[in-house]
């Protein structure tokens, strides 16, 4: 029993990190059928926010609150990750859409820029880049509108750049002169030190559950259950799951197909940014932190079938489970006396980029049978 | 239209008699060092032809060539160690006796023969490439997601081969530099220059096959599936069928390049494997031209020479300027280099600039990019 | 009564409940010339999605000489000698007129007779009859992709025609055609039946006029009726699912 629990928590925990990671990109993928290659890229960005917040949140006049730098992180990564996919939208995604391919290669080329990023430049000043992006994207959206579209409506837009860029640098040099971990650019590791509250574990039953992994678990579920419940019940989810059914239709039905594309990707890139602050607090934080998961993420979607949130759900649990089952040999210990030749496979498999390797070849294996994933779309429309 | 053909013939001919003479000259033209990283380069082109065929030709985009070609390498470095492992205790490679290996696992006894070990460099991975491929295309997944499986597929075996101490040495790989071929190291200059040359023939004769392949019928059904596949169906073929075969083709393509790349590099690893490895592989094509096979030459050779270049004077900033060309081929320049000067890119460019009066047809250039090839 | 060359025995068609056909009985003849109409989101493609094997019937028989195709694949149903055209023109636009009809005539249809075979004298000769018939002579060595729509139309219907099937399916062959073009397709397909078998779907109701043959009227995934087009015209059931009836209006 308690064996039970044990494997049921561990395979819930692996699955709830792979399903945070990977909600980003069922939305991103399902609804918009963009392939993002730098979704690993985006989770990366989030990681490293909360390292920025986390030292933030040690100076002086904030220490007392330190504690919950944890749940700041959370929105500020969503927002940092989400603005960086929106800039990547504009300006590279938005002239490949219907040809998945090209896209593909594009993101590619997208995440190798982002992992050099973060590497040459001074963390401080790439905070400084992030609130340059917010503001030069959100200034008009609350500047007067006859402004913007007034006679010099191209000076107001590059003055409001230019603004955002100054608040930025200044921004950026503000935290490089206080902290002074960011201040220089590296390419080592870094780590983010949990609050005292989240360190140790609960006790329940005999057995010990960490609290970071319960964090985490919370933080999948409400991400669910926000995504869920946006797409379904908000105005802007319908005008979403709108454009995904018949973008021509939309457009001539006054919805704007635009904003929504944009509005899609960041949510769908916000997203990763939230992944990134779970992933933070399980080891330490790398520009190669992403491309770790970045194949997880879409044997999730795959395997979930595309487009259908709870067939991701399912998708990340199942794979959780059977790698925690694999990894840690607990069908040793479930059955300690099976037959010789099965149970040197059994040891075979019994580690952790071992288990994934059968799991992708199951997943594989599965796909023969079920081509279009868990949940496959149905229809007359499927084939076209 | 005989006239055109001509010129072509002639542009063709130039262009092979300059490689043949850069071929020939490099040896005594350029330092080992330059020679050998030139050959390496050499071995991805051979990679990169068969990434044309399946990706440029057929459209079926992998990123997980990287697993024929280590597997090709593999094969060529296990020859060679067990060629050079008789005085090692058992006569094994020495690193088996670090895992306490003391009997060589069986599927290696056939790399003993030299011939053997010629034709599963090739065979192996295509057989490999045709069942995985024939699982995919049977199921009639394409586009993306068969790009998708195929990452997957990469790094199940790129996390395998890491695992596998006692099989294939795990992270460390094997190593060829220190072994013995017809008597010589294989790292020594001389038997460098001797695999530069070979790498030459070959990158020549695997133009040939690609070239016979995709002229005639069979190229032609190549590009019905990319552009059509269920039309294709309905006229009575079998894409499935055609599928596996030009993937199993590339997969021996690249199988021979990963040989060659091996022999030339020194050591064999699963890094060989990595997943951003055999992402770059395609960039070579869609920066060289995708559908013209002298492109995919071309782009291996001067995307490596130039990340060489880079990464020697600025370390940081090749990922920048790599990340900057997939971005900017796929947005910019779809056709490649090569596809960009055979549809009158220059013009194009130059009366874009005012240089050149824009004309309602553009006669031919005599120098149509070919000469660029040159690396 | 000679035995049918196609069969379609209770066909039912459900997507997710929708039923696209329900319960479609049809035989052709060898040699017949028949035309197939019917409103809109009648089920005239899903028809011929059923017949061709892109889409398995949830019930029913297809029988094909004698052979049900009901799982069979695609390419082994085109090779069985049913050849299909399409509603707007999928020709390979990536390859030259000459390409699309040599791949059209090549027979057999594997990668190795492709890869070591060549065309034979024949096969050579037909492709230059092909594309004298449909009039594309002087744009062999064209990218199909840059011919007008009409050239696409009757380039497909050449391919079609050189697949040298028993049963050829066409779907809106006229559609996007010149009036004198629709003339000539309709000459074409009338000498086409006899030594094979056609079945023309069109809206064009001046061509099926044209093409002197029964007609089927489908609506709602069911045949309505059968007869000739004077028959059809005169059918109170027919033009109730034309014109509409007083309630639905």
């Amino acid at each position: 029993m308690q064996l039970l629990f044990e494997s049921l928590f561990n395979g819930v925990a692996i699955g709830s990190v792979l399903l945070v990671a990977a909600l980003g990109l069922a939305i991103v993928f399902g609804l918009m059928g963009v392939i993002n290659l730098a979704h690993g890229e985006l989770i990366m960005l989030g990681a490293y926010t909360t390292y920025v917040v986390q030292l933030i949140f040690k100076l002086p006049a904030l220490q007392p609150v330190y504690n919950l730098y944890v749940l700041v992180a959370i929105p500020i990564a969503f927002i940092t990750s989400g603005v960086v996919g929106i800039l990547l939208e504009r300006t590279v995604i938005r002239r490949l859409y219907g040809s998945p391919l090209e896209t593909l290669l594009a993101t590619w080329g997208v995440s190798l820029i982002l992992q050099q990023f973060v590497r040459s430049v001074p963390l401080a000043q790439a905070a400084g880049v992030v609130l340059a992006l917010v503001l030069g994207f959100s200034l008009p959206l609350v500047l007067p509108q006859d402004l913007l579209q007034g006679p010099r409506s191209r000076w107001v837009r590059a003055g409001s750049w230019g603004v955002s860029a100054l608040a930025g640098v200044l921004f950026g040099s503000v935290l490089a002169s206080q902290i002074s971990k960011i201040a220089r650019a590296t390419s080592r590791n870094v780590d983010v030190t949990a609050p005292k509250w989240m360190r140790g574990g609960i006790e329940f039953m005999d057995l010990t559950f960490p609290v970071p992994r319960l964090v985490i678990i919370v933080i999948t579920i409400l991400a669910v259950v926000g995504v869920t419940w946006f797409l379904n019940r908000s105005v802007w989810g319908m005008r979403i799951r709108a454009v995904t059914q018949n973008r021509e239709m939309s457009d001539c039905l006054g919805i704007p197909t635009d904003t929504v594309d944009v509005l899609t990707f960041g949510i769908g890139s916000g997203l990763a940014g939230i992944a990134g602050v779970a992933v933070s607090l399980l080891g330490s934080v790398g520009p190669n932190v992403g491309t770790s998961y970045i194949v997880g993420c879409f044997m999730v979607v795959v395997l979930g079938g595309v487009g259908n949130l709870l067939g991701t759900v399912i998708a990340s649990f199942a794979i959780g489970l059977l790698t925690d089952l694999i990894g840690a040999g607990r069908l040793l210990t479930i059955w300690p006396d099976m037959p010789a030749p099965l149970e040197s496979t059994v040891q075979f498999f019994a580690t952790t980029s071992m288990a994934q390797v059968l799991v992708f070849a199951l997943i594989v294996v599965f796909l023969q049978f079920r081509p279009a994933g868990l949940f496959p779309q149905k229809g007359r429309m499927v084939e076209a | 239209m005989f006239q055109a053909f001509q010129q072509q013939r002639w542009r063709w001919l130039v262009f092979w008699a300059v490689i043949v003479a850069v071929a020939i000259a490099a040896p005594a033209v350029l330092p080992v060092f330059r020679l050998n990283l030139l050959g390496r380069f050499l071995s991805l082109a051979i990679v990169a032809l068969g990434i044309d065929l399946i990706w440029g030709f057929t459209g079926l985009l992998s990123l997980g060539q990287g697993i024929f070609f280590a597997l090709g390498g593999y094969g060529a470095a296990m020859y060679l160690q067990l060629n050079s492992s008789s005085g090692q205790p058992n006569g094994i490679p020495e690193f088996f006796s670090l895992y306490g290996v003391d009997r060589l696992p069986f599927f290696w006894e056939p790399f003993h023969n030299p011939l053997f070990t010629l034709i599963a460099i090739w065979l192996v991975p295509s057989l490999l490439a045709a069942l995985l491929g024939n699982m995919v295309f049977r199921n009639r997944i394409k586009g993306v997601y068969f790009s998708i499986l195929t990452q997957a597929a990469l790094l199940v075996f790129f996390n395998f081969f890491n695992g596998q101490q006692k099989l294939i040495n795990g992270t460390n790989g094997l190593k060829t530099d220190v072994t013995q071929l017809f008597g010589q190291m294989v790292g020594s200059p001389e038997m460098q220059r001797y695999f530069f040359w070979v790498t030459c023939v070959l990158v020549f004769l695997a133009w040939l096959f690609v070239r016979w392949v995709v002229k005639g019928r069979f190229g032609d059904v190549l590009i019905a599936i990319r552009d059509d596949e269920p039309r294709l169906r309905f006229t009575g073929f079998n894409p499935t069928l055609f599928k596996t075969i030009v993937f199993a083709i590339a997969g021996g393509l690249a199988g021979i390049g990963g040989a060659l790349f091996t022999v030339q590099s020194g050591i064999v690893s699963p890094q060989y494997m990595a997943v951003p490895f055999s992402i770059e592989m395609v960039i070579w094509v869609a920066v060289g031209g995708r559908g013209t096979l002298v492109g995919a030459i071309f782009g291996a050779v001067v995307i490596m020479y130039a990340k060489s270049l880079v990464s020697e004077a600025w370390p940081q900033g090749w990922l920048f300027i790599q990340g900057g060309l997939f971005i900017l081929v796929v947005t910019v320049l779809p056709e490649g280099v090569i596809g960009w000067f055979k549809t009158d890119g220059p013009q194009n460019l130059l009366s874009k600039v005012g240089w050149v009066r824009k004309l309602a047809t553009y006669p031919k250039l005599e120098i149509d990019g070919n000469e660029e090839v040159q690396p | 009564m000679t035995t049918p060359l196609l069969e379609l025995r209770q066909i039912t068609v459900s997507f997710d409940g929708f039923l696209a056909l329900r319960d479609l009985n049809l035989s052709l003849q060898p040699g017949e010339l028949r035309a197939v109409i019917g409103p809109n989101g009648a089920g005239k493609t899903t028809f011929l999605d059923v017949i061709t094997g892109k889409t398995k019937p949830t019930e029913g028989q297809v029988v094909f000489k004698g052979r049900s195709l009901v799982g069979a694949r695609e390419h082994r149903i085109a090779r069985l000698g049913i050849g299909r055209k399409f509603q707007s023109p999928r020709v390979f636009e990536k390859l030259s007129v000459q390409e699309n009809l040599a791949l059209a005539v090549s027979r057999p249809k594997q990668p190795l007779d492709l890869l070591f075979g060549r065309l034979t004298a024949d096969q050579r000769d037909q492709v230059q009859h092909l594309m004298e018939i449909v009039n594309l002579q002087n744009r062999a060595d064209w990218l199909a992709g840059s011919l007008s729509h009409g050239q696409k139309q009757w380039l497909e219907i050449a391919m079609l025609v050189g697949q040298d099937p028993d049963l050829l399916l066409v779907d809106e062959p006229v559609a996007g055609l010149t009036d004198e073009e629709t003339d000539l397709t309709a000459d074409l397909l009338k000498s086409l039946a006899g030594d094979h078998t056609v079945l023309v779907i069109e809206h064009d109701m001046e061509f099926i006029r044209r093409l002197n043959s029964p007609v089927t009227v489908l609506h709602q995934g069911h045949v309505l009726c059968e007869g000739s087009m004077d028959q059809i015209q005169q059918d109170p059931q027919v033009i109730e699912v034309y014109l509409g009836t007083q309630e639905e209006m």
